[in-house]
């Protein structure tokens, strides 16, 4: 009872957030309520039993991923509008319906389709955390190095990108000077 | 809840993500979209691996989250340094690209 209850309130939920995610115009409710989802999506993995990945994505999420788009939409005026013309609107609802459909159930095809063995059975005496850990140490250690190397990687190609073109501090000027750099620039 | 539930509302959130990939010309949209489609799947790997008592999908799902969380970092770098040269983050920008 109480799991369908909790199912149905935060399948209304989330739905109704990502809604607004897409639909709406304002890139600051769009994040907001991403944000929002992104917790409510949290609840489906409790649910789930699968609790040390509902406080991944309570962490990685919507702490920081969440996080990192507000400190990047202080780099451009994400509130001026950007004009979307579609030409043909109808016609791109139906082809995403289509194609959605078929990647689910090219996806799901296999599943309903054959009886599968669990390579990794979760274990009822042990938390889910120890499994998950247990697991990830010994069958997935190489994917998981892979994971942090890759990790890496981005963090210093998202710095140097974003960094690109700032050899000029402004937080270390005067006023004098940054109104003296802004001169020279339009000149 | 049957595993059927779960998977219904994986495609439902699948499904919205799409739309935003497919419809908004707004550049940070289309990443907000992209983060989207990334956790409806994630919700799916974690139903299946309840219902088939397997640990693998809980893991594909930790290593999705990871790959996201890297995706936006290059992601937004690229997308700064557009609006530095462009001054917009319209996609249809992207059409004037010249080699």
């Amino acid at each position: 009872m109480f799991e369908i209850v909790a199912f149905y309130l935060f399948a209304f939920l989330t739905v109704t957030m990502f809604s607004i995610t897409v639909f709406t115009n304002n890139s600051l409710y769009a994040l907001s309520s991403l944000a929002a989802g992104m917790i409510f999506i949290s609840a489906f993995f409790f649910l789930l039993g699968a609790e040390f990945l509902g406080a991944v994505q309570i962490v990685v999420y919507t702490g920081a991923v969440m996080a990192l788009y507000a400190f990047g939409m202080m780099f451009f005026d994400s509130l001026s509008t950007v004009k979307e013309n579609i030409k043909n609107p109808r016609l791109v609802f139906l082809l995403t319906g289509i194609a959605s459909l078929i990647v689910v159930l090219i996806f799901t095809a296999p599943i309903i389709a054959t009886n599968i063995e669990a390579h990794y059975p979760i274990n009822s005496e042990w938390g889910n955390s120890q499994q998950v850990g247990l697991v990830l140490f010994t069958k997935y250690l190489v994917p998981f190095e892979v994971a942090a190397v890759m990790l890496l990687v981005a963090m210093i190609g998202g710095i140097i990108l974003a960094g690109k073109k700032m050899d000029v501090s402004y937080s270390e000027l005067s006023e004098e000077q940054i109104d003296k750099l802004e001169e020279e620039k339009e000149r | 809840m049957s595993l059927n539930a779960y998977l219904i509302l994986s495609a439902i959130l699948f499904f919205i993500g799409m739309i935003g990939v497919l419809r908004r010309k707004n550049l940070l949209m289309l990443f907000f979209s992209t983060e989207i489609m990334l956790n409806a799947v994630n919700v799916g790997l974690a139903a299946v691996s309840k219902f088939h008592e397997d640990l693998t999908g809980q893991m594909f799902a930790f290593f999705i989250i990871a790959i996201a969380a890297s995706e936006v970092a290059i992601g937004l770098g690229l997308l700064i340094l557009w609006y530095k040269k462009n001054g917009s983050i319209n996609l249809d920008n992207l059409q004037n690209m010249k080699g």
